[in-house]
């Protein structure tokens, strides 16, 4: 069980509001992603649910029970930290059998639930190491296996993958979507990265400031986004957003549109514009392409065997069942 | 070649620094060694000529022998034991976040930077004086006959005065090792279920044992030199002669050179054998 409510939680250091009241329902064997700008209030939401801070306003429920007052340890919750967190003078093993050896149980219960969890994890080959024999990798999945020893309600994760490198972020990502597949445990992590949100979560919590801009499926989001942030956000590369005579043609303060739905010619289209830098990544090119609906350049996906030089002619052509309208506030409008 | 003609002058160059350096430290000892082995009384003949080895043997089963190890021992453990459980303990109250931290932390230190022998001075004044100390006033406020701190309790006295004047040294070098902890690895063994006392031995104390080390190995070797302080308060008395103090009674007191300088030798082979000692105990922490 790991159902995690929060009812009107709000926190301040000192006179500075950093999370307005704010509520959100994580169901069991959910995986929720926070994600938003570094900055955004969405580590400290964390650690709120931990319990390392105390909130300044508000509940926190675990399963229904509040826990607003209850102590980290009795949350029923375990942490995976940025920096992994592992006590450096101890082996792998007595790393992942410390939340248990604080708990009081017996030599041979911690055995095996560490020899489990060594087994899910490939670390049964480096459970004598010291943390700072292992590679990054490897670190983290002593952290993870120190997390899934204590079988917690549910495992939050600090931006767990920010330390690795690109090739083992993705591995680590598939690895971690897996052990939630197989443990079915609530996991709430935390990213700046959208690709991780995107990839990984159930549900994404998109947050600005402290505040929920939107919750919902990476398709939902990706589709649907209900303000400009979010649709500036979600997505990678960025949607485009052009103010001003382009969007007014459509009712709206402003238009976005991604640079997947926007066809490129270089005979006929909606709009005229120049190329700029061209990024080549084989099965993609993205073309930057100053054109008269925008004073800034927009992004255009097009297939990888597409080539235009420098300075050629365009003609883009938005696919309409694709445009996104916002509104002056920057709301969606249907 | 001409890295090795440059070898070559370099070595020359140096020649002088290190004839400096090592006649500063071998003429003493061969000196002490050289005495050790005379009969040399400066005010009663002088020089007396050889006699082997009578001076280490008179040193070692002179009544004063075995009781100065003893005093010596009992200072540098107790001074050890006190600075490095109050050094943990204020460096951990230091690391705290508070209103005027610079100020404080050289507040901390300031004992440091006292003389030694002014601060004995101080101690035994202003503090432990039988009849105006402040400890007599604080005693006298409760009724309490006021403890001859210097005769009663000489000994812990003396450790008082020179934890006092340690203390510093050991909090500045366990803050900084305190400081240097990942905080995310407390809030862990929080999240883990390690109550305080836990974190305390199993995070805390481990990430400190280094640094612990470095501060028993440092403070030893200057402990076991302690004499200033006894000086200007016992004089040696009352069960404070230590080592130090008895070659010095018998180089400068009795005007026995000859014994003084075995007494030296004896001194150099007990520190080295707790520096070895030590570093058989503690030295397997600096590798890790």
């Amino acid at each position: 069980m790991g159902q995690i409510q929060l009812n009107q939680v709000s926190k301040s250091f000192g006179p500075v509001e950093v999370i307005p009241p704010l509520d959100l329902t994580i169901e069991d064997g959910e995986f929720v992603v926070f994600v938003g700008p570094s900055g955004c209030g969405k580590s400290t939401l964390l650690r709120l649910i931990a319990g390392l801070e105390d909130v300044s306003g508000g509940h926190v429920l675990i399963d229904g029970r509040d826990a607003t007052e209850i102590v980290p340890a009795k949350r029923g919750l375990a942490m995976v930290f940025q920096s992994y967190a592992l006590y450096p003078h101890m082996s792998v093993r007595k790393n992942i059998a410390f939340p248990l050896r604080m708990a009081g149980l017996d030599k041979a219960e911690q055995d095996k639930r560490v020899t489990q969890a060594a087994e899910v994890l490939n670390l049964t080959d480096y459970l004598e190491r010291r943390p700072g024999q292992l590679s990054g990798g490897q670190r983290q999945r002593v952290a993870i296996g120190r997390a899934i020893v204590r079988e917690p309600a549910a495992f939050l994760f600090d931006e767990p993958l920010s330390n690795l490198d690109a090739a083992l972020r993705v591995g680590m990502r598939l690895e971690i979507s897996e052990l939630h597949k197989r443990l079915k445990t609530t996991m709430i992590y935390v990213t700046h990265d959208q690709v991780e949100a995107m990839t990984m979560a159930d549900k994404i919590v998109v947050l600005q400031a402290g505040v929920i801009e939107q919750v919902g499926s990476p398709l939902e989001l990706y589709q649907r986004p209900r303000n400009t942030f979010v649709a500036g956000f979600i997505g990678s590369p960025k949607m485009n957003l052009i103010r001003g005579a382009e969007a007014a043609k459509h009712d709206a303060d402003t238009i976005g549109i991604r640079p997947e739905h926007i066809g490129i010619s270089s005979t006929e289209g909606t709009w005229k514009g120049t190329v700029g830098v061209s990024e080549h990544l084989g099965s993609d090119t993205f073309f930057h392409v100053q054109c008269n609906a925008s004073p800034e350049p927009l992004t255009v996906r097009a297939t990888g065997e597409m080539a235009l030089s420098y300075g050629s002619e365009v003609y883009l052509t938005p696919r309409q069942e694709h445009l996104h309208r916002f509104d002056a506030k920057g709301l969606r409008l249907e | 070649m001409a890295t090795q003609h440059s070898r070559s002058a370099a070595r020359v160059m140096m020649a002088p620094a290190v004839i400096l350096l090592l006649g500063w430290m071998l003429v003493p000892l061969v000196m002490t060694l050289y005495f050790s082995f005379k009969q040399y009384l400066p005010l009663r003949g002088g020089d007396l000529g050889w006699v082997g080895f009578d001076n280490y043997v008179r040193f070692v089963t002179s009544s004063a022998f075995w009781p100065s190890i003893q005093a010596t021992l009992a200072i540098v453990g107790g001074v050890l034991v006190i600075t490095v459980i109050l050094g943990t303990f204020l460096a951990m109250l230091l690391d705290q976040p508070m209103w005027g931290q610079g100020i404080v932390r050289i507040l901390v230190i300031a004992p440091f930077f006292v003389m030694p022998t002014v601060s004995a001075l101080v101690w035994k004044n202003l503090f432990m004086d039988p009849v105006n100390g402040l400890f007599a006033h604080l005693w006298k406020s409760v009724g309490a006959t006021p403890i001859e701190w210097l005769s009663q309790a000489s000994l812990p006295s003396i450790i008082l005065i020179v934890s006092w004047q340690w203390l510093p040294f050991a909090t500045l070098i366990l803050l900084t090792a305190i400081q240097s902890l990942d905080s995310e690895q407390l809030e862990a063994a929080e999240m883990d279920g390690a109550r305080w006392p836990s974190r305390f031995i199993y995070i805390i104390l481990p990430h400190l044992s280094r640094a612990i080390t470095v501060v028993i190995l440092i403070q030893t070797i200057f402990l076991l030199a302690v004499f200033a302080e006894i000086f200007v308060t016992t004089q040696g008395s009352f069960g404070t002669r230590t080592l130090t103090y008895l070659i010095f009674q018998r180089v400068l007191e009795s005007q026995n050179v000859g014994l003084g300088s075995a007494g030296g030798v004896y001194a150099i082979i007990l520190a080295n054998i707790i520096a070895l000692f030590l570093m058989r105990i503690v030295g397997k922490n600096l590798d890790a």
